[in-house]
């Protein structure tokens, strides 16, 4: 038999045991055998000196040939083998994705936070400042200066825990408004803020009123700041807050720091406007209440009204929060049952 | 005030809907409350004409009727009402009709008789006590005798009138009687209105002031004050039309006087007072404030007993009348009274109201006198009344109107600019829809130039005293909806979060992130709570002057305090898991006129923070894990002093050996630990961890801004080290040896074990620690780091005591 037909038997035989090798450690060994230094295939080259000078290259180029189709074969056949092993693995590694997830810790915003951070983002977009004022006020600043004097009715209206006669737990957000007037600066532009925080009545707790709640107050002053310009900015409030199909409905109203003095109604979100039992079958839903700054308010404060004139808003982000979720219960907002606040916990 | 529609069109020729009417009013007036008929949900009632009426053969009170419905034949009804009886005209309810509390007739038998419906009262077709009329209290109401069998009843009662229950602003006074909303209607439509006024014949020989003398010393408390007599009434039930105006208005008819008096109250917005002359203890009338403790019966029949800010009508000096508010009990009209006094007044609004408000007696006349008068509508008030006295009940109006004080009825002037009011309200009016505005208003107008308006307020409008006043009238008859709507022009001043809200907004997300969830409890509370879990304790609260539940009489001076309720109000529930953070104010009293107002952010956890897991155990909360939230947070503000935790044994609600102050370098900014076993018991909650910290000092504190540090491209080293310590040894103790002994080629020093128990000899406790060593120039030798190394087990040896393991 020539050293060809030994390489063409070798080659067959080596291409039978790769087709064989069942695993790893098996096709390892077939590589050594066949093509290590002591292997077939070179001892075959050793004999290759007994060839004449014309047999040798052709010989040789076939051995490397046989070599080379036998690397490759068993390089494949490894290849095979391993995916083989990773799938097994793989299967072996299968999980129940329905499980479910290892929890985080994550807490969230209280629902009236969310309401109070939307709309103070709103405004912050539309360059207003953010004031936050004392929750125990002075009275002059809670009543005498928004036009509320002495024996006013309004003043009825806010039933007020008082602490001294000169000082009390402010009723409303708005003795920012003065304070704010007195210290702004008119010659940088006119005054834009918002004041949120909590105010406080006399009342007792049931399930639509609270001793404690919040308010959004809001007031520009300027020069060439008009009732148009409330009116708009309140749709913009609105409308963001609550969905920009909704309409905007103003009624005259009566606020003592403000004339003329309006109250803003957007549509029922929940009917929109057909008129179910959330909006007491009107089609609309009182939001907030808002006016051009009284001229008295504006005196007290040392603006002169003949100049200067504006407007101011106030809205209650507790009402907010019951509307735009239907809560019935005022009180649910301050005894932080867990399973209540849990249920506000939309991120976007 | 309930505003009948149909009484608006005695005055108004008007074609509106009243729904659509009652829309324009809340668009361009004052609220709506409601819009309904007495008639809503009622059907099938029809008038009926009581034929025969038996009494039932096995009822000692019931009667079997035979009632003409306008059918052919009469239809039987059995009735149990004692004013039952043939010839009456009757209200009933056939079979399937549907009456008041949505109620449904059905024929039937009662007691073995056939009863083919109801003979209704008032009430039963849901009348309110209130409203219905005394007269018939006992039995069912009768018809007028004209009422034809058959018809429905609706018309015949005023049933079918639209009721548009409107909520007056308290300045719009005017808008409490039908005079003021005619107006007002009239102005918005551009209507004319046709409004009738009643004059007086004064048919007695007698002069009222030969009667009666009327005296105000000071006319603060009675600015107005006129008195009319009527002699020889005939007290009586009113004609139906007016007690259907009444009982529509929601005011229950009496009697034919005092129903007048109601009358003009609804039509004028004039309340009027009616006394029987002859039981009067005088005929000196007076107004004056009461005398201290001075007891009065109003006609309820309730004892008052009476302050000095008080007012009280009297007669020879005895109170007959808390004035504007009721009268009394002795002086009322009665069905014997022959001759009546009637007053007509303006009272100050201010005692009014802190009257009635005292004293709990509001009432449409008080309500009224609080909102204001009409000064030019006292006499024509006062007379209209006079004359339909006269009318209805058949007396002598006596002569002349006895006076004791007259407020000038006045206009007021105001001049406008035509470009200030379109500056104002961010509009271009004309100078003819301007003067058109107030054609409609009725409030007279001259202009000067193209710019200048002057404008004639009546007294009808005492609520307008400045422009802007008027800017509102203007307003609202133009329309809001037809006000554009635009925003305020952009600025140079730019808006946006200052850095104390910023971090106060930080510190609620980073709360938020680490699992706690936000909480906002009350900021009044009981004084002992107030006081409790204070970082740097004050003495005493600030109190509330007349709290209103004691619960609520304290402004706290913690936060922790109100966490710990809402975790009780959870646990209480079976909510065992909570983790609740709350950032608000606390308030300390420091001798100013007002307390000091500290931001605050506090944490209660209980439980868990993580639910529970299939494949994780169960990891109940523990000082450590709240201690990791405080680390975390206050290493993100960035504080550039030394942080500490110190050991506290000094807080009476907290567990004293496991709790700490919070330190920045010296200064004390909060506590953490666990809420003392006994102060957990009162507020009945389980083991409960919490911490306080003054954000006002975090605030202020130095921060240290952030800087970029090049990562070393040299290896680090690491070496363990294990430790004995007696138990009282602290981390703080190892660390700051480590710290001062670790070379400059330490880097990081991170305690990975801690261990006292059964294997470890008694009083003794094994740290164990991972130092990394890196040189950020060089590649460091295993030599360096030995010698490094052993500085630091040295010293722990000789300075702690500790054996190295």
């Amino acid at each position: 038999m020539g050293l060809k037909d030994k390489l063409t038997q070798l080659r067959d035989e080596g291409m039978a045991e790769i087709r064989n090798s069942k695993d790893l450690q098996k096709i390892n060994e077939v590589r050594v055998k066949m093509l290590g230094k002591k292997g077939p295939i070179t001892s075959v080259l050793r004999g290759m000196k007994e060839l004449s000078a014309e047999e040798r290259p052709v010989v040789g180029k076939f051995a490397n040939k046989v070599r080379d189709e036998l690397t490759t074969a068993i390089e494949d056949r490894r290849a095979e083998l391993e995916q083989a092993e990773l799938d097994a693995q793989l299967a072996e590694e299968k999980l129940d994705v329905t499980l479910p997830g290892t929890p985080v810790a994550q807490g969230q915003s209280h629902v009236i936070q969310q309401i109070i951070d939307q709309v103070v983002d709103l405004f912050v977009s539309m360059g207003y400042e953010v004031a936050v004022g004392d929750e125990v006020e002075q009275e002059v600043y809670n009543f005498e200066k928004l036009n509320l004097p002495k024996d006013h009715p309004a003043r009825d209206m806010q039933d007020t825990f008082y602490v001294t006669p000169t000082v009390l737990m402010r009723t409303q957000t708005s003795p920012m408004q003065a304070r704010m007037l007195e210290k702004h600066d008119f010659s940088q532009g006119p005054l834009k803020m918002i004041s949120p925080g909590k105010v406080y009545r006399r009342d007792t707790d049931d399930a639509t009123h609270s001793h404690q709640f919040n308010q959004i107050e809001g007031m520009v002053v300027g020069k060439h700041i008009t009732m148009a310009d409330l009116k708009g900015t309140l749709e913009v409030v609105a409308q963001s807050l609550f969905g920009d199909k909704l309409q905007v409905r103003l009624r005259p109203s009566y606020f003592p720091f403000t004339e003329p003095s309006v109250e803003a109604d957007i549509t029922c979100f929940n009917c929109m406007g057909k008129g179910c039992a959330i909006c007491k079958h009107t089609g609309w839903i009182e939001v907030l209440g808002a006016g051009m700054v009284h001229p008295n308010v504006l005196k007290m404060s040392g603006v002169d009204p003949e100049e200067y004139g504006g407007f101011a808003f106030g809205l209650g982000p507790d009402r907010f929060a019951m509307l735009k979720y239907g809560v019935d219960d005022i009180r649910n907002f301050y005894q932080n049952d867990v399973r209540f606040l849990n249920q506000f916990d939309e991120k976007g | 005030m309930k505003v009948s529609y149909q009484w608006l069109k005695e005055y108004l020729d008007i074609d509106v809907e009243p729904r659509e009417l009652a829309e324009k009013i809340a668009r361009t007036s004052v609220d709506i409350n409601d819009v309904y008929s007495l008639s809503d949900g009622l059907k099938k009632i029809v008038v009926g004409d009581v034929k025969r009426c038996k009494p039932h053969p096995d009822s000692d009170h019931l009667h079997v009727c035979q009632v003409d419905v306008g059918e052919d034949e009469p239809i039987q009804i059995v009735c149990g009402a004692p004013n039952v009886a043939a010839g009456e005209k009757v209200i009933v309810a056939l079979h399937g009709a549907r009456i008041g509390d949505n109620v449904k007739i059905k024929r039937g038998k009662i007691r073995g008789q056939q009863s083919n419906g109801m003979l209704c009262a008032l009430q039963e077709l849901g009348f309110s006590d209130k409203i219905a009329p005394k007269d018939y209290d006992d039995g069912i109401y009768l018809l007028p005798d004209d009422a034809k069998p058959g018809d429905s009843v609706f018309p015949y009662l005023g049933m079918d009138d639209t009721i548009i229950d409107t909520d007056v602003t308290p300045n719009r006074g005017d808008m409490l009687s039908i005079y003021g909303n005619v107006n007002d209607i009239a102005a918005f439509y551009g209507l004319k209105p046709h409004f009738q006024e009643l004059s007086v014949k004064e048919n007695s020989d007698e002069n009222a002031s030969d009667l009666v003398e009327a005296v105000v010393n000071d006319e603060t408390i009675a600015p107005t004050y006129k008195l009319r007599v009527i002699k020889d009434v005939k007290i009586a039930e009113s004609p139906l039309w007016l007690q259907i105006k009444l009982w529509n208005s929601g005011i229950r008819p009496v009697n034919n006087v005092v129903d007048v008096t109601n009358y003009i109250l609804l039509k004028y917005g004039q309340p009027l007072h009616s006394y029987d002359y002859d039981q009067l203890p005088g005929h000196r009338f007076s107004v004056r404030h009461a005398k201290k403790d001075e007891p009065f019966v109003t006609l309820d029949g309730d004892e008052h007993k009476l302050i000095e800010n008080d007012i009280v009508v009297t007669t020879d000096d005895q109170p007959v009348a808390l004035a504007g508010t009721m009268g009394g009990q002795g002086t009322a009209v009665s069905d014997e009274t022959k001759t009546v006094a009637l007053e007509a007044a303006i009272f100050n609004p201010i005692m009014v109201r802190k009257q009635a408000r005292r004293l709990d007696l509001h009432s449409e006349s008080s309500m009224r006198f609080e909102r204001g008068i009409n000064p030019a509508t006292v006499e024509t008030a006062l007379d209209e009344a006079a004359e339909l006295i006269s009318e209805l009940a058949g007396g002598k109006v006596t002569k002349g109107i006895v006076t004791a004080s007259e407020k000038p009825a006045e206009d007021k002037q105001i001049t406008l600019s035509l470009a200030k009011i379109n500056h104002v309200l961010g509009t271009e009016l004309s100078m003819d829809k301007v003067e058109d505005i107030f054609n409609r208003l009725a409030f007279p107008v001259e202009t000067a130039g193209d710019d200048q308006i002057t404008v004639t307020v009546p007294p009808r409008r005492w609520d307008i005293f400045v422009a802007a006043d008027l800017y509102e009238e203007i307003a609202r008859i133009y329309g809001y909806d037809n006000l554009p709507a635009t925003l305020p022009v952009m600025t140079r001043n730019h808006g946006g979060l200052t850095p104390r809200q910023k971090f106060i907004r930080a510190t609620r997300h980073d709360m938020e992130g680490m699992g706690l969830t936000q909480a906002i409890s009350y900021s009044l509370t009981t004084v002992e709570k107030a006081k409790q879990f204070q970082i740097d304790p004050v003495d005493e609260p600030m109190k509330l002057d007349f709290p209103m539940s004691s619960d609520h009489v304290a402004t706290r001076m913690n936060i922790i305090s109100g966490l710990l309720l809402d975790v009780a109000y959870n646990v209480a529930r079976n909510v065992d898991n909570v983790a609740l953070y709350e950032e608000g104010r606390v308030f300390l009293p420091k001798g100013g006129e007002r307390p000091e107002e500290q931001e605050h952010l506090a944490a209660a956890v209980t439980g868990q923070m993580l639910a529970n897991s299939w494949h994780k155990d169960d990891q109940p909360v523990d000082f450590f894990r709240l201690k990791g939230i405080v680390e975390r947070y206050l290493h993100n503000l960035g504080i550039a002093g030394k942080i500490s935790y110190v050991a506290d044994d000094s807080r009476s609600e907290m567990h004293p050996g496991r709790t700490a102050n919070i330190m920045i370098d010296d200064q004390l900014v909060g506590f953490i630990g666990q809420v003392h076993p006994t102060t957990a018991k009162e507020y009945k909650i389980p083991e409960t961890y919490v911490f306080e910290l003054n954000l006002e000092a975090l605030l202020a504190a130095d921060k240290v801004a952030n800087e970029y540090h090049p990562i070393s491209k040299y290896p680090a080293i690491t070496r363990d080290i294990a430790l004995l310590v007696n138990t009282d040894v602290t981390n703080d103790d190892v660390m700051a040896i480590i710290n001062k002994r670790g070379g400059a080629y330490l880097k990081k020093v991170h305690l990975f074990d801690v261990y006292s128990g059964l294997h470890l000899p008694k009083g003794k406790k094994s740290l164990a620690y991972t130092l990394t060593y890196q040189d950020d120039n060089d590649t460091l030798t295993e030599d360096q780091v030995n010698k490094a190394f052993e500085k630091v087990t040295n010293a722990l040896e000789d300075d702690l005591s500790a054996e190295i393991r």
